[in-house]
């Protein structure tokens, strides 16, 4: 193809956009353009600036300098619809979809103007399924949003963007909830939309699907794009250092000295919540000085678990030994006294209060106690301290402690919310999902966290749904299924298929699976 | 019990459980379509007693009785207005703002009436909207003398069910209406106005709260008394609840508090009321309502983001 005629195929061009928030310079003079029948991937960590600048580009904010070109013509800063009208459709990260109306209602949404009222439902059903079938995009449209899994709302996001007729589809970070398999299946969507003439802008900072997917990938670091490579030209090594501003190595891995058991679950069983079950006589010994890993598909009493070492949940039958001693009260103020630190699932939901600042956040595990309060009042000159510490220390970027925490993206999230764990050195460490959503340099010094921990004598329990995670951190793993434990693997005693056989069922027996 | 089956079975009855449920059909409407949007309107008591006033004085000076029931709805929209403009584009708290309305209408309508009518004892009466009789269906036995014995304003309220449910259920209006209330990001992902169809809904369903409060005193009572609306409000903020924000089912709740309220004015008069205070059975249709929003509302899904403000731009 010829410059000239590569010119012509340019469908997007975003020129010198600059951002601010506050303090916070999220696009620093950023150019950017996309051509027909391409994916570009725009690699970052978080925080780097990748779904500010696609918000500008679909106009959920807009642009402090710069310019938005699209097939030619220059976009009107601010205004969603005219970017949709453009031809421009967005998956986001956190879908907008309405639980309680239905895939097709949600797709409808906004495609005809308010104030008719004939419609030709029938057709409009036709064109969806049509579509679905086209892009391999399999949803009912009756089902409603609600009770659809992650993977289908995703489908309903992008059937969404396609029943508008979009020529450019943007997806921010859309593995991130994804299985493997559903990942392949979203890939296939999107080869066989580039094969007909879309555009796909692809953000995400996983390497290896960036490479997987891409034919273009630009790298963002701190708001600023610094580096453009073609995919072909390129290698994960490269984009990992161009993405992190250093190079990136693994935590080393000392052999763990375990010492004795600080939390023992004997037999215990706690309540079935809904589809959630909960756990079945599970027996369980955390040691000092050893990461235990918990494997498993989701939803098969992880959540259970946790919450019970979280002390949000208490057992109904069995026995909880802490430090040699059987806990009699068990609620999240006993858990924290007996120093189980904890790593939340959902760091916006259980983590963090949104709209309470980096400091509040920071001491909101021990506000009542010392430092940090004295005689029932707030000492906050050593709450600003403690937070301040924290992320200097766990390298939390954001404008400074006063900061809304809502503010910050996931990763820097999760780096105040580790520091809060670890800043007091506590012997029990409750990890539950702790590197989920992060970008390769957060999951590398988390992980580094952890391995600190374990060698400093803390009992860890990791939970996690990847399994290459468990594999490389943990000293001793365990399945969970069903709310059932596997026996104890050592580490390198396991192959990740064996590990696979377990968390598909097999080995626990029968009863509760022979149906 | 023979006394409740002989009430049960009057035409007079059921007659008047149409009559006192209509100006809580729309009111409950109008309630239901701004939750429906999103937005809690706690101003409904006093856009009630607003409507009800600027309905009636219109009549009094002179007015139609259509014109009455527009400038009521004028009335309710301009509270509307500003309940909107405080709670979408400014985010204020539900909450505050519409009791903050509810006392604002009420005191404001009160202050109206003494301006307008300084030394009056008795408010007049007006020549109020006469019940019409729709040929053949009103000659079904019981119930058709009942509900086809109206005044046009009853008639109105019923067509407004089917109506609003056509409009939120059929049309892109209340598809985008809909989902302003279950989602606003998902809206103004579309390129729609959150902002402005929550205005909309807000100052829609005041206008038709207040020609709830018109029906009042153009329709039942043919005169204006303080405290005439006497919670009504209130009530419907609980229908829309037990209609599990389904215009359908609202009207169910209106008359089936309808026919409690209609029941214990009949029961004071029996020999039961000779003994029992009457307090008790004033307060039996609110009891009854309550229990009735227990059991019903046990499944009912609220709008997702009733109440959550909505700010573009923000993250």
């Amino acid at each position: 193809m010829s410059d000239e005629q590569r010119a012509q195929d340019v469908v997007l061009r975003l020129d010198g956009i600059t951002k601010r928030f506050g303090a916070l310079t999220a696009n620093d003079a950023v150019s950017l353009t996309l051509h027909r029948g391409e994916v570009v991937a725009l690699l970052g960590e978080n925080g780097a600036g990748k779904t500010t600048l696609m918000n500008i580009l679909f106009g959920h904010y807009t642009a402090d300098e710069g310019s938005v070109e699209l097939f030619g013509q220059p976009l009107p800063p601010g205004n969603p619809r005219a970017a949709l009208a453009a031809g421009v459709g967005m998956v986001h990260q956190h879908f907008t979809l309405a639980d309680n109306l239905s895939v097709m209602e949600n797709i409808l949404l906004g495609t005809r103007p308010l104030w008719k009222i004939g419609f030709d439902r029938a057709a409009a059903r036709a064109r969806i399924v049509q579509l679905a079938r086209d892009f391999g995009l399999a949803v009912v449209p009756e089902h409603r949003v609600g009770n659809l899994s992650v993977g289908e709302r995703q489908r309903v996001e992008i059937l969404k963007a396609l029943y508008r007729d979009a020529r450019i589809l943007i997806l921010d970070e859309p593995t991130a909830v994804l299985t493997p398999q559903e990942t392949d299946a979203l890939f296939a969507t999107l080869r066989k939309m580039v094969a007909q003439g879309l555009s796909v802008v692809f953000i995400s900072h996983k390497l290896h699907e960036v490479m997987a997917i891409s034919s273009r990938v630009a790298v963002l670091r701190h708001g600023k794009l610094v580096g453009e490579v073609a995919t072909s030209q390129t290698d994960r090594r490269q984009l990992a250092d161009l993405m992190v501003g250093a190079e990136v190595s693994p935590p080393e891995l000392r052999p763990a000295s375990p010492g004795p058991a600080l939390l023992t679950l004997k037999a215990v069983s706690t309540a079935d919540h809904g589809n959630a079950p909960g756990l079945k006589a599970l027996d369980l010994a955390l040691h000092a000085g050893q990461i235990t890993g918990l494997a498993g598909v989701s939803g098969n009493g992880q959540s259970a678990l946790a919450d019970l070492i979280g002390g949000l949940e208490r057992p109904l039958s069995g026995a909880l030994v802490l430090h040699g001693e059987t806990a009699r009260q068990w609620s999240p103020r006993a858990a924290m006294a007996a120093g189980i630190a904890r790593i939340p699932e959902d760091r916006h939901k259980t983590g963090t209060i949104a709209d309470f600042n980096l400091t509040e956040n920071a001491i909101l595990e021990r506000y009542a106690q010392a430092p940090f309060a004295h005689r029932g009042w707030m000492d906050w000159r050593a709450a600003r301290d403690f937070a301040a510490r924290v992320i200097e220390r766990y390298d939390v970027r954001c404008p400074g402690p006063e900061t809304r925490i809502r503010l910050l993206s996931g990763g820097n999230m999760q780096k105040l919310i580790l520091g809060r764990a670890m800043e007091d050195a506590p012997r029990i460490i409750l990890a539950n999902q702790p590197v989920r959503g992060l970008d390769i340099g957060a999951i590398s010094f988390v992980h580094g966290e952890l391995l600190a921990a374990r060698d400093r004598g803390a009992a860890i329990l990791l939970i996690s749904e990847d399994l290459d995670e468990i594999m490389a951190l943990s000293d001793v793993i365990h399945v969970i299924y069903e709310g059932r434990l596997s026996p104890a693997f050592a580490r390198g005693t396991a192959s990740a298929s064996d590990l696979g056989g377990w968390m598909a069922g097999h080995g626990f027996g029968g009863g509760a699976h022979a149906a | 019990m023979a006394e409740i089956i002989d009430i049960l079975l009057s035409t007079s009855f059921w007659a008047a459980v149409i009559r006192i449920a209509s100006p809580l059909i729309f009111a409950t409407l109008g309630e239901l379509i701004c939750e429906r949007a999103g937005v809690l309107n706690l101003g409904i008591e006093g856009i009630m007693v607003a409507g009800a006033f600027a309905g009636w004085m219109t009549v009094y000076s002179g007015g139609g009785l259509w014109t009455g029931v527009a400038i009521a709805m004028a009335a309710g929209m301009l509270f509307g207005l500003l309940h909107g403009t405080l709670t979408v584009p400014f985010s204020l708290s539900q909450h505050v703002v519409g009791l903050g309305i509810t006392l604002l209408a009420t005191s404001a309508t009160y202050f109206a009436y003494r301006l307008a009518l300084p030394e009056v004892d008795t408010p007049p009466r007006i020549e109020a909207f006469e019940r019409s009789a729709i040929p053949f269906l009103s000659d079904l036995p019981v119930v058709g003398h009942a509900l086809f014995t109206q005044t046009p304003l009853t008639y109105l309220a019923f067509a407004l069910v089917v109506v609003v449910s056509l409009v939120l259920y059929r049309t892109p209006l209340g598809l985008a209406l809909r989902a302003a209330g279950e989602s606003p990001s998902a809206v103004a992902a579309q390129g729609l106005s959150v902002t402005g169809i929550r205005m909309g809904a807000v100052i829609v369903g005041s206008g038709l709260m207040a020609v709830g409060g018109a029906f009042l005193t153009m329709s039942a009572f043919n005169s204006f008394f303080f405290e005439m609306v006497n919670g009504r409000g209130w009530i419907c903020i609980a229908l829309v609840v037990f209609g599990a924000w389904m215009p359908g089912k609202a009207l169910l709740g209106a008359v089936l508090f309808g026919i409690f309220d209609g029941l214990q004015i009949r029961l004071q008069q029996t020999e039961l009321g000779a003994d029992v205070p009457y307090q008790v059975f004033l307060m039996m249709p609110f009891l009854l309502s309550i229990l009735a929003l227990v059991v019903m509302s046990r499944r009912a899904s609220v709008p997702a983001a009733l109440m959550v403000t909505f700010n573009k731009g923000e993250r």
